[in-house]
């Protein structure tokens, strides 16, 4: 039989496999994660008493179901939870599980990787205190915490208000939800979100209940500053009208939407293209999530889609792999799929434009600014190495000569932004800026686990 | 490296038996099932300084992206704090113990 791994356990991977399994196959999932359900869907341990209902509000019964399906299907996959896929080389990945390297050879590899927020950096915002936004939310589901008591949420993203709403349900003090992109553009962004009513009425009662609560919530700010020394007491903001205001808290969740994780389908052979809407580097894909001959990608890991079209495409690429192993597929089931995932990630487009990357904001940060938590890197050295560059400036030329983006995290956090800041200096745009490459391992490994097993 | 004041506030208790950490020689109580970052920042305490120009860090991304929270351990090896769970007896530093300057 065909050897069909999945990498990833959230809703593209777990409806992938369920589709896969009620066609006879029994599929390898592998999760990093010590439970299935992937970031959006995080369920708690069972120790941990969280009301689940009340956190995930709209969405619980869809939280509940997913983890229903994947308790009905654990026993018919090969399910492979706290497992890293720390390099991948043509149909041969290697593990590492309980420190433990190991590889393991497809005939079908489905990536489905999930996403991590898109940060944007700001003076300041390396302090003890700052998180991310998604970070603020597994916190509290994966371990019944609040980054802080008095919270601000800073950046441009629809999820802003839903975690200061999740956040206030909880107890903390919602200092104010600061959003980057004016109100006036998201007006204007309006007829592109239309597409997904459900999804805009929720946004849009999250905001509507923000400003019940008496909750500060502005729109086209500039982030000014982190005051505090070794911890957040105040988050410095300029607003709409050009005032500087400040906002004493003890936290702050940053965050300017999702950004697809796609370091693996790199290390994959997948090919990329530059999307000028979400200014990134995206894996070429085609309708059904196929990126080459035995490579599948689904999910947000690919395209931001949400949940719900991390669940369609995740069936489709399984639909793919089925039809690529010599099984028909019914185009009666694969067509209403096809047109939910196109719907749901032009929507995303939509909110692209309603919470954009504030890039002019990053181009005009001063030269003090860290860009590269990892190896300390600031702005300034990046855009002295780049006046200095002999031949062609892109990211990864200004990467070999000051480090940023070859740290730890691997480009993670600063390489949006550090794709702005060699655009702006270039003034060739995005695309010209290239794209950061993907290296093995995508996460640090103790040297001892990366030599071959024996 | 102490802090007066706890970055983490917690919301819901777990279940499980009490355990001891230490963090810089300071013990740390936890709950079985906690991260070990979450203990660290209920309990007031950075996760590390950062090996340029010793800037404090106490995580960032807590999903296990940005690598931020690494803490050293008494054996000499790294953890991530924000994916890794307590347990009883973990003695655990900001800095490396006994390897002056190393990082990776």
């Amino acid at each position: 039989m065909a050897e069909i791994v999945i990498i990833g356990a959230g809703p593209a991977g777990i409806s992938a496999a369920e589709l896969l399994v009620a066609n006879g196959l029994k599929p390898i999932l592998i999760d990093e994660g010590t439970r299935a359900g992937g970031q959006g869907y995080r369920r708690p341990a069972d120790d941990l008493p969280l009301d689940m209902t009340k956190l995930m509000g709209s969405e619980a019964g869809r939280y509940v179901a997913l983890h229903k399906r994947f308790a009905a299907l654990r026993s018919q996959i090969d399910y492979r939870p706290q497992t890293l896929v720390w390099a991948i080389d043509g149909q041969r990945l290697h593990l590492l599980r309980d420190g433990r390297a190991e590889t393991l050879d497809c005939d079908s590899l489905l990536i489905a990787s999930g996403a991590m927020d898109r940060i944007a950096p700001f003076p300041g915002w390396t302090t003890p205190g700052v998180f991310t936004l998604g970070g603020a939310q597994v916190a509290l589901k994966d371990q019944g915490c609040l980054i802080g008591s008095r919270v601000a949420f800073l950046g441009s993203s629809p999820l802003l208000t839903l975690a200061a709403k999740q956040y206030r349900a909880m107890g903390a003090e919602i200092a104010v939800i600061a959003d980057t992109t004016p109100f006036s553009t998201k007006l204007a962004a309006m007829p592109a979100l239309l597409g997904a009513p459900r999804t805009l009425l929720r946004g849009l009662s999250y905001m509507a209940a923000a400003l019940r609560a008496g909750i500060p919530m502005l729109h086209g700010v500039t982030p000014v500053a982190v005051e505090g020394d070794g911890r957040v007491e105040a988050l410095v903001l300029r607003d709409g009208s050009g005032r500087e205001r400040r906002f004493p808290c003890d936290a702050i969740a940053l965050g300017y939407g999702l950004k697809p994780e796609t370091q693996l389908a790199d290390l994959a052979g997948a090919a990329f293209a530059y999307d000028p809407d979400f200014r990134l580097f995206l894996p070429k894909i085609d309708g059904f999530g196929r990126a080459r001959p035995g490579l599948y990608l689904a999910g947000d890991g690919v395209r931001i889609g949400g949940a719900d079209a991390a669940e369609a495409s995740g069936a489709l690429a399984a639909h793919a792999i089925l039809a690529d192993l010599g099984r028909a597929q019914d185009i009666a089931m694969i067509r209403p799929l096809a047109r939910r995932v196109a719907r749901l990630r032009d929507f995303q487009r939509g909110l692209a434009r309603a919470f954009a990357w504030p890039r002019e904001q990053i181009a005009a940060l001063p030269d003090s600014v860290t860009l590269c938590r990892c190896e300390s890197v600031t702005i300034g050295e990046v855009r002295t190495a780049m006046a200095k560059a002999l031949g062609p400036v892109e990211v990864n030329r200004v990467k070999a000569m000051t480090r940023c983006g070859m740290g730890r995290c691997q480009g993670r956090v600063c390489g949006p932004a550090l794709q702005e800041i060699v655009a702006a200096g270039t003034g060739q745009g995005g695309e010209a800026a290239g794209r950061l490459r993907g290296q093995a391992p995508v996460k640090p490994i103790a040297l001892a686990a990366a030599e071959e097993p024996a | 490296m102490e802090r007066s004041q706890a970055q983490f506030r917690r919301v819901a208790h777990r279940s499980g038996p009490p355990i001891t950490l230490s963090f810089d020689g300071v013990p740390i109580r936890a709950t079985t099932g906690d991260s070990v970052l979450a203990a660290l920042l209920e309990n007031g305490a950075l996760a590390r300084r950062l090996e340029f120009g010793a800037e404090p860090r106490a995580g960032f991304c807590l999903m296990g992206a940005c690598q931020d929270c690494w803490v050293w351990s008494a054996a000499g090896g790294r953890i991530r704090a924000c994916t890794t769970p307590v347990s009883e007896g973990m003695q655990l530093f900001a800095e490396p113990q006994g390897m002056a300057g190393a990082h990776g």
